[in-house]
C-alpha cells in the first residue's frame, strides 16, 4: 500500500539570494605556483642545455641545476587526466607544472637521477616525452566543433589524427629546427602563424536565410565587415536583408560570425588549406608571414587522411633537405619557392598569385632565378 | 552512474594511435555525466554532418560584462527540442593564467574539484589567448563555478571587444634569455585594465603579450595589438669555460656554418687570437687555445642565433629592456599585419620603468577607444590615418628604428621640413 505523505506547508518564497561580488583580482601572482629553484634563481639563470630530447637542464649562477621534462598533452583535458597527471607529478616531480604556449607540461626537478623514473611514468600514462629543440611540437589549435560557434572543422580530431603520425618526431630532435604546426577551424585563423598551418578555406560563397537576415544582424556592421565590399543591403521578399555579389565574393566568411543567417559552412564546399613558412622568432631571418601553397583538400573526419599526408610529406621533404637552423620558411627562402614547390609535388597554380593588399611585395622584380 | 552513451564510431577511432586521446577523456567524464554523454552525441553528429551547432547568446556573472563564451545547442529535432537536452547548454569560463602558465598540483587539483562539482570536467589547458578554458557549464551553474574559481584566487579573461587576456613566457623563472621580468611586466599592464577586460566597450578586441627575448616565444609580433619583446643595449656577453666546452664538444664546422655563417648581418667572424679586436663595441672570447670569436656590436641585430645555439657561451648584455610594437594581427580585414616597431627601447627593471608603460598603454588603449572605428584592429587604425598621426596621438617621438627604409614616393607636403628639422635637433640635445 502506498504511503500517503503529509501535506507540506507551502514552502515562503526564498529571500533572492545577493549575488556575491567578483574580487577583480586579475593575474594571479605566479610567485606562489613556482618551483623553489625558480624562486631562489629567478633572473639569474646561467645556460641551458639538452641532456636529451624532452628534457632540458638549466644551470643558474648560483651553480643550482634544474632538470625540466616536457611531455604532450590533449589540450581538452577531463579532470581524470589532470588528476592523474598531478598525481604523476606529486610522485615523481615535484609538485610544480606549467604549460606552454602548445599546451606541453613541463616538469621541473632538482635531481638529475629523477628525470629517468618521471619519464618513465609519463610516457607509461600516455603522455608522450618531446617537444624540444629541433622537434615537431604538439599542434597550437582552436576549438572546432566542441564548442566554437562558427567553426568549418574540428579541431581537437584534427590535431589528434596529426599528431599521431607526428609523434616520433615529437619524440625525437631530428629536424633541421624546430617546427610549429598549427591548425585552425575558419579563415580567421585563431591557431596562428606556423612553420606549417592548416586552415578552413571556404569555396562557395555564404547561403543566406533571408527570412532570419532582419532580425539577427545589424546589417551596416556586416556591410562593412566585408572585405571585398561584395555585401549590400536588399530587400528580399518584402524583408528587409542583405546580398552578396558572389562573382566579387572571395568565400572568407567574415560576414557569418556578425551575420549567422549568412552560412558559410558547407560539408563539401569547406575545405582545407596548408599554409607554410610563419615564424615570429628574430632568430637570423626576420618574422615572416606564412603562405598558402595548397587548397582543396577535403574536410574529411574522423582522421583527415589526406590533410595528414600533405602535412607529413611536406615535414619530410623539409627535413630531408633543409640545412641545420633553418626554419621551414628560411628553408624556402635558401632554394627558391620555385624548387620548393618541385620537391614537394604541390602544383603551383593561379591561386597562388596575390591578388589582395599587400600583393605586390610577393611579386618577383629581379632575374635572380635558381634554374 | 549516467544514462546508456550514444553511438560514436566516428569519434572512437580517435581513441587509437598513441597521441592522448581528447575522446578517451570525455567518455571518462560521460561515465557519471549526462552532460558529457549529450556533448558526446552531438559532437558525434557534427563529425557525420561536418556541420558545427553551437551558437552564441547572452550569459555573464553578475557585476561583469565578459569572460563567458555562451553555447547554446541549434541542433533540434521537429519539434524545436534539442536533440541532446543535457547538452543544451555549454559555456566556457575563460580565466587568466598566471604570468608564464606556472602552476602547482595543488591549485590544479582544486580547479579540477570545482569544474567536477559545477561544471563538465573538461578544461583546456590553454586556448589560443591564453586562458584557462573551462570548458563545458551550465547557465544556472555559472555564477557558482565563477566564485569557487574566484575564490582560488583566479578571474574572468576578456571576450569580445576588450583588452583580452594575456601570455608570457617562462622568462625569468627559468630562462637566461628573459631580457625583463615578464611575469611582473605582465601582472602590472594587464591589473591595470581590468575594467576594460570584464567590461567590454572597446571597438574591438585589443591584446597584449610580453616575450622576454627576440625569440619572441609568446608569437606577439604577429598576434599582439601591443607586443613587448625583451632585448638590450649594450655588449653580447661572453664565458670563456662555456665556449671552450661548446667547441670542444661541437667543432670548428658545427661552429662556422650553425653559428658564424647564420648571424644574420656578418657580426660575428671566428679569428685567430692575436687578430682579435678590442673596443668599446666588440665582445670577443676564446674557444680554443688558437682561435677565437668576435663580435662587433654596432652590426648585432639581436636576433637571437648565436646566443641559442652558444648557451652560456655568449648571452645579452646587461642593459635589458624591451622593444615596444603595435598592431600585429591576422588577415581580416586589410591583410596581415605585423607590430610595427613604436618604442626601439625601453628600460623596464623598476616599478617606475613598468609603470611608464602602463602610461603609454592607457594612452595607446585611449586613442583606440576615441579613434578607431568598430571591429577595427590598432594596426589597422594605424594604416588608416597612418603612422605619423598615430604617434602624435598617444605622444611618441618619430625615431628611424621605427622603419626599414624611409618614403619611397614623394607625396607628402614637405614644407616646414627646416622647422622639423631643428625640432629633432632641440629634442636631441635636450637629451
Amino acid at each position: 500500500m502506498a504511503q500517503v505523505e503529509a501535506p507540506v506547508a507551502p514552502a515562503k518564497p526564498a529571500a533572492p539570494k545577493t549575488p556575491r561580488r567578483a574580487v577583480e583580482s586579475g593575474v594571479p601572482d605566479n610567485w606562489q605556483f613556482l618551483h623553489p629553484l625558480m624562486k631562489k634563481n629567478y633572473g639569474q639563470w646561467k645556460y641551458h642545455d639538452r641532456p636529451r630530447p624532452g628534457v632540458l637542464h638549466h644551470v643558474a649562477k648560483s651553480g643550482d641545476e634544474l632538470w625540466t621534462v616536457k611531455a604532450g598533452t590533449q589540450r581538452q583535458m577531463d579532470v581524470w587526466t589532470i588528476r592523474k597527471l598531478c598525481d604523476i607529478i606529486d610522485k615523481y616531480g615535484e609538485g610544480h607544472v606549467r604549460f606552454t604556449i602548445r599546451s606541453n607540461v613541463e616538469i621541473g626537478v632538482s635531481k638529475w637521477e629523477k628525470v629517468e623514473p618521471l619519464i618513465n611514468a609519463l610516457e607509461s600514462a600516455g603522455f608522450p616525452v618531446g617537444g624540444t629543440g629541433n622537434s615537431v611540437s604538439m599542434i597550437a589549435h582552436t576549438q572546432g566543433w566542441l564548442h566554437c560557434d562558427i567553426p568549418g572543422t574540428d579541431a581537437s580530431g584534427a590535431v589528434k589524427a596529426l599528431m599521431d603520425e607526428l609523434i616520433d618526431e615529437f619524440r625525437k630532435e631530428e629536424m633541421p629546427n624546430r617546427v610549429h604546426l598549427s591548425t585552425s577551424c575558419c579563415e580567421i585563423n585563431c591557431g596562428g602563424q606556423a612553420d606549417i598551418a592548416i586552415i578552413v578555406q571556404h569555396t562557395k560563397p555564404p547561403k543566406i536565410n533571408h527570412d532570419l537576415v532582419a532580425n539577427v544582424c545589424e546589417r551596416p556592421a556586416v556591410v562593412a565587415r566585408c572585405p571585398v565590399a561584395a555585401i549590400r543591403p536588399a530587400l528580399v521578399n518584402g524583408k528587409p536583408s542583405l546580398e552578396v555579389d558572389e562573382k566579387k565574393c572571395i568565400c572568407c566568411g567574415a560576414c557569418y560570425p556578425p551575420c549567422p543567417p549568412m552560412q558559410i559552412n558547407d560539408p563539401e564546399h569547406s575545405k582545407l588549406a596548408i599554409w607554410v613558412g610563419g615564424k615570429n622568432s628574430n632568430a637570423r631571418g626576420k618574422p615572416t608571414f606564412m603562405k598558402m601553397v595548397a587548397s582543396g583538400l577535403p574536410n574529411n573526419p574522423p582522421r583527415w587522411p589526406e590533410v595528414v599526408d600533405a602535412v607529413v610529406n611536406i615535414v619530410n621533404v623539409y627535413a630531408a633537405n633543409a640545412r641545420k637552423y633553418e626554419r621551414m620558411g628560411e628553408w624556402i627562402e635558401r632554394i627558391g619557392w620555385e624548387r620548393f614547390f618541385k620537391l614537394t609535388g604541390i602544383e603551383f597554380t593561379e591561386k597562388h598569385l596575390d591578388n589582395f593588399t599587400h600583393a605586390t611585395t610577393t611579386f618577383r622584380s629581379t632575374t635572380q632565378f635558381k634554374f | 552512474m549516467a544514462k546508456p552513451m550514444h553511438e560514436t564510431p566516428m569519434l572512437d577511432e580517435l581513441e587509437s594511435g598513441p597521441w592522448p586521446s581528447f575522446v578517451t577523456g570525455l567518455k571518462r567524464l560521460a561515465k557519471d555525466k549526462d552532460y558529457m554523454v549529450d556533448v558526446l552525441g552531438q559532437l558525434e553528429t557534427s563529425y557525420e554532418t561536418r556541420k558545427g551547432y553551437w551558437k552564441g547568446g547572452t550569459v555573464s556573472v553578475f557585476g561583469y560584462g565578459g569572460g563567458v563564451i555562451p553555447r547554446f545547442t541549434e541542433l533540434k529535432d521537429e519539434n524545436g527540442n534539442p536533440k541532446f537536452p543535457d547538452a543544451a547548454e555549454f559555456h566556457t569560463l575563460r580565466v587568466m593564467p598566471p604570468a608564464g602558465m606556472h602552476y602547482s598540483t595543488d591549485v590544479l587539483r582544486k580547479m579540477a574539484d570545482i569544474w567536477e562539482e559545477h561544471g563538465s570536467g573538461l578544461i583546456a589547458f590553454h586556448g589560443q589567448s591564453g586562458d584557462i578554458m573551462f570548458q563545458g557549464v551550465k547557465t544556472d551553474k555559472v555564477q557558482d563555478a565563477f566564485d569557487a574559481i574566484n575564490e582560488l584566487g583566479f578571474d574572468l579573461g576578456g571576450a569580445g571587444p576588450a583588452v583580452r587576456t594575456s601570455m608570457s613566457c617562462v622568462g625569468h623563472a627559468r630562462c637566461e634569455q628573459s631580457c625583463y621580468d615578464e611575469a611582473k611586466a605582465h601582472r602590472t599592464i594587464i591589473n591595470n585594465f581590468l575594467d576594460d577586460i570584464h567590461r567590454p566597450a572597446l571597438p574591438y578586441k585589443f591584446k597584449f603579450k610580453f616575450s622576454g627575448c627576440p625569440n619572441d616565444c609568446m608569437n606577439s609580433v604577429q598576434r599582439a595589438d601591443l607586443a613587448v619583446i625583451g632585448t638590450w643595449r649594450d655588449n653580447i656577453k661572453t664565458d670563456e669555460e662555456l665556449a671552450k666546452k661548446w667547441f670542444a664538444k661541437h667543432g670548428m664546422t658545427e661552429l662556422v656554418n650553425d653559428v658564424v655563417a647564420r648571424c644574420p648581418t656578418r657580426a660575428i667572424q671566428v679569428k685567430e687570437l692575436k687578430d682579435l679586436r678590442q673596443g668599446p663595441k666588440i665582445s670577443t672570447v676564446a674557444i680554443n687555445d688558437t682561435h677565437g670569436l668576435e663580435i662587433d656590436n654596432a652590426d648585432c641585430v639581436r636576433c637571437m642565433h648565436c646566443i641559442n645555439v652558444m648557451t652560456g657561451a655568449l648571452a645579452h648584455g646587461d642593459d635589458t629592456g624591451a622593444t615596444i610594437l603595435c598592431g600585429g594581427k591576422r588577415t581580416l580585414k586589410i591583410g596581415d599585419l605585423m607590430g610595427t616597431v613604436i618604442v626601439p627601447f625601453m628600460k623596464l627593471k623598476t616599478d617606475e620603468d613598468r609603470e611608464q608603460l602602463v602610461d603609454l598603454a592607457k594612452r595607446i588603449v585611449d586613442f583606440f577607444a576615441e579613434n578607431a572605428l568598430e571591429h577595427e584592429r590598432i594596426g589597422e587604425t594605424i594604416e588608416r590615418i597612418g603612422l605619423v598621426n598615430f604617434l602624435e596621438g598617444v605622444g611618441l617621438d618619430v625615431d628611424p628604428n621605427m622603419v626599414s627604409a624611409p618614403r619611397t614616393n614623394p607625396y607628402v607636403r614637405t614644407d616646414g621640413w627646416d622647422e622639423e628639422v631643428a625640432k629633432m635637433q632641440a629634442k636631441k640635445k635636450a637629451a
